[in-house]
């Protein structure tokens, strides 16, 4: 059967309980997707022999009757998730051959329910980008990209490959993490859905560590509700992070409706940026329409502290990177570059290990760090980190979830940014706030930009409060009909 | 605060981290960029504001002090950039 790789999560979960397609077709018709895809550079690694052998399994269970809740689905995995057996690089030439015996709490979670492993996608090199074009293995192409036009358009980062991958059909789904942005940003840049759920809900342990304090685990899929199942099974507490809550996990796919009558959304008036271009207000604008037009109530909101939640956070998130990233040290694993002595084997191994944007950010880290600097901006920053909290506490009194675009333009052309590291952090400005709060996230896709390319708009919502989050987004999701394929999705 | 190559080497000599003579310049530029425009905070009163570690409460819990893990000497040395006899090999540290 042709076009398999096309299938959403949910319609291709319906045809296997059916055994109307095996999960083996399934996989194979993602595979060969993912060979014709290959020009995206969106995987680091891929694991055929591995992905037959769990469709495999996974067909001997739904013969059974033992499907399990992603029973037989391919996935593809952000490579900052450690899988037991399979290369974990991060895309650093630092993990280049880190093969970890250890697999994360949120894959495991996925392979007890059946999942199957497509490969592992390419990133911003330890996850610190918005581009996808710091990746030692380089960069991701971002499907939509006209064809014929070179550069390519870059599909957002830091989980370029991820969106990539999911936007080109080279699978139904994939996870990412998200510390400023990085699964909703790509998400708007590829014309898919991205969720970030709240801080705490997924576990962090054997995720490759940026910005502990920031960092999430999300999904992505292309529609709400394959992304709600698919964070469903991601969810749950461990013991093992301390950080992650123990809560019980919502059916989010259960519960997913386009209900919004009698919900009051709003509109943080501070995130009309100066020089927000008319396109964006203008689908923002739309969005509010939608959601009136289906029974809620549109407030306008003030979040004042917004303009200073990037500063904030390029304080925050390089002081915590610094300190995580302290352990590649090149003796236990990771790249060992020989030196003098043992301290000029760390310079060695680190300087060569790390790329340009990992060093700049690990020295603004330590700078902001040292002695007699570190109230100045480390201290001032979580100050300043309480306040942005405080402003969303107060807001969702009144709102019970806020509408924003996700990012200040589509996609940019590789290259674009890079000379500026300031205008490149800009991207990030409407994502970013929700971080530091630790809120959940969602970015839908709303509409095409004039040149064509995709947009997305943002829901945000209270902290353990993704179900209605899901809920304003299924209704965006409805009213918006996004149904536009990129010139680079994948025929099988 | 813009930063000379004096305070750009001495916080790659702080991360560990080896920087080539001829990319201080450029580096100094770029993170005195960072910081010009992180110094913004500044204009926030913060006055009396408690510095926030974590967005939720973290809860401890007890567990018992039991061995969990272990056994895995093998796995652990698997991915060692040297090693010999079941250890890892580094460079001297005491001289």
């Amino acid at each position: 059967m042709s076009g398999l790789n096309r299938l959403g999560l949910i319609e291709a979960r319906e045809l296997l309980r059916r055994r109307a397609i095996s999960a083996v077709e399934l996989t194979q018709s993602c595979l060969a997707a993912m060979e014709r895809g290959r020009r995206l550079n969106a995987f680091i690694t891929e694991t055929p022999e591995k992905a037959l052998a769990m469709a495999q399994a996974a067909d001997a269970r739904l013969a059974r009757g033992e499907g399990r809740l992603l029973e037989g689905l391919p996935i593809a995995v952000k490579d900052l998730f450690c899988t037991a057996g399979v290369r974990t690089t991060a895309a650093s030439r630092m993990l280049a051959n880190f093969v970890p015996f250890y697999e994360s709490t949120v894959t495991a979670k996925l392979w007890a329910e059946g999942a199957v492993l497509l490969g592992k996608t390419n990133l911003d090199e330890f996850a610190m980008g918005s581009s996808n074009t710091t990746s030692a293995f380089g960069p991701v192409i971002n499907p939509w990209t006209p064809p014929g036009a070179s550069p390519g358009l870059v599909p957002g980062g830091s989980s370029g490959g991820s969106a990539a991958a999911v936007a080109a059909f080279l699978c139904p789904a994939a996870t990412g993490t998200d510390t400023g942005g990085s699964i909703r940003q790509p998400a708007s840049f590829c014309g898919i859905v991205g969720i970030k759920p709240t801080y705490g809900r997924c576990s962090r342990w054997g995720i490759v560590a940026f910005a502990s304090s920031l960092d999430q685990a999300g999904a992505f899929a292309r529609s709400v509700a394959d992304a709600a199942l698919l964070l469903q099974a991601m969810s749950g507490f461990d013991p093992k992070d301390s950080t992650s809550a123990d809560l019980p996990v919502p059916d989010w796919p259960a519960s997913l409706a386009p209900r919004v009558r009698g919900l009051k959304i709003g509109i943080p008036k501070e995130y009309r940026v100066p020089g927000m271009p008319a396109e964006i207000e203008a689908l923002w604008a739309r969005g509010a329409e939608w959601l009136r037009a289906q029974g809620a109530e549109i407030v306008e909101v003030s979040l004042p502290l917004t303009r200073y939640a990037l500063p904030t956070y390029y304080i925050v998130a390089p002081a915590e990177a610094s300190s995580n990233l302290a352990r590649y040290d090149g003796m236990r694993y990771g790249l060992r570059v020989a030196g003098r002595d043992l301290v000029d084997t760390y310079k060695r191994s680190r300087g060569e290990g790390f790329g340009a944007e990992v060093r700049r950010r690990i020295l603004i880290g330590t700078y902001v760090l040292s002695a007699g600097y570190y109230d100045a901006y480390y201290l001032k920053a979580q100050k300043v980190r309480r306040k942005i909290v405080d402003d969303f506490r107060r807001v969702f009194e009144i709102c019970d979830a806020l509408l924003t675009p996700t990012a200040p333009s589509a996609a940019f052309r590789i290259g674009e940014k890079s000379e500026d590291p300031v205008s490149m952090y800009l991207n990030d400005v409407f994502t970013v706030p929700v971080n530091l709060a630790g809120l959940p996230g969602i970015s839908v896709p709303a509409g095409l930009s004039r040149e064509g390319l995709p947009l997305g708009l943002q829901v945000i919502g209270r902290p353990w409060d993704e179900a209605t989050i899901f809920q304003v987004a299924r209704a965006l999701e409805e009213a918006a009909a996004f149904t536009a394929v990129p010139p680079g999705a994948v025929e099988v | 605060m813009s930063l000379d190559k004096a305070t750009v080497a001495r916080m790659a000599e702080l991360a560990r981290i080896a920087v080539p003579e001829h990319e201080l310049d450029k580096l100094a530029g770029e993170l005195s960029g960072i910081l010009a425009w992180v110094e913004q905070l500044a204009e926030v009163d913060t006055e009396g504001v408690e510095p926030l570690r974590s967005v939720h409460p973290i809860h401890r819990s007890w567990r018992a002090d039991e061995v969990t893990d272990g056994n895995c000497r093998e796995a652990i040395l698997a991915n060692a950039p040297e090693r010999e006899n079941g250890y890892f090999v580094v460079p001297r540290v005491v001289e």
